[in-house]
């Protein structure tokens, strides 16, 4: 995992976290909904954000594979060139 | 799809309906209009002695017509019936007061319908063609028949 890209993406949904959760708890391990709080909207505007930022486009089947920070990393990754 | 099935499908009834009409739809953009009942219930309360019609029912207003009867819109293709609508965001501004017997128009255009949440911007005239209120409302509609 490139740290550059984990960066990048903590930045991205750190805008989305709910009040009580903190930048500090986001770990590659977090899950987005689960852990982080994150509800489906906010999930949605995380993965415009990350395709306007990385420049790729994500399908609709993708976004249910991207539980945790590092699943969604291996989905940018694999777009990313 | 016309305008009176689209407010057939719509999801609401009295005393919480805000739409009277579709008056022009395509899959990005739909005008409507309602006008407010001057015997409303929230009349008798806001305010108790100067009825003005509450941002949040002009917000619910923009919501019915520049959302919900645009998702369906888009949504049409699918069982309509077991349509869920979950109201996610609302940042809006209000600028003029509307009173009770005003008749508004509402005026949306499609930002974003992606993984089923649709974002808009809302705009809400009186009869005089001033907006009086507008924002950027987001909802996700789903079909339970997708799950």
């Amino acid at each position: 995992m490139n740290t550059k890209h984990y960066d990048e993406l903590k930045n991205i949904i750190k805008i989305y976290l709910p009040e009580d959760v903190s930048v500090d708890d986001i770990k590659p391990t977090s899950h987005l909904t689960q852990e982080l709080n994150i509800n489906s909207a906010n999930l949605v505007d995380i993965v415009l954000d990350v395709e306007d930022h990385f420049d790729i486009t994500i399908e609709d089947d993708e976004i249910e594979k991207m539980e945790t920070v590092k699943s969604a990393i291996e989905i940018i990754e694999a777009k990313v060139l | 799809m016309s305008g009176e099935e689209i407010i057939a499908a719509l999801p609401y009834g009295e005393p919480f309906i805000f739409v009277d009409t579709i008056d022009m739809v395509t899959k990005e953009e739909i005008h409507g209009s309602y006008t407010f009942k001057p015997e409303a219930f929230f009349y008798k309360g806001h305010f108790k002695d100067l009825p003005v019609t509450p941002g949040v029912i002009l917000t619910e207003c923009m919501a019915q017509i520049g959302l919900v009867s645009l998702g369906i819109y888009k949504m049409q293709d699918k069982d309509l019936s077991q349509l869920q609508v979950a109201f996610t965001n609302a940042q809006t501004e209000f600028l003029k007061p509307v009173l009770p017997g005003e008749r508004v128009v509402v005026k949306a255009v499609q930002k974003y319908f992606r993984f089923n949440k649709l974002k808009c911007t809302v705009k809400l005239y009186n009869e005089g063609g001033d907006i009086c209120a507008q924002g950027e409302l987001a909802g996700i509609f789903s079909t339970k028949d997708e799950e």
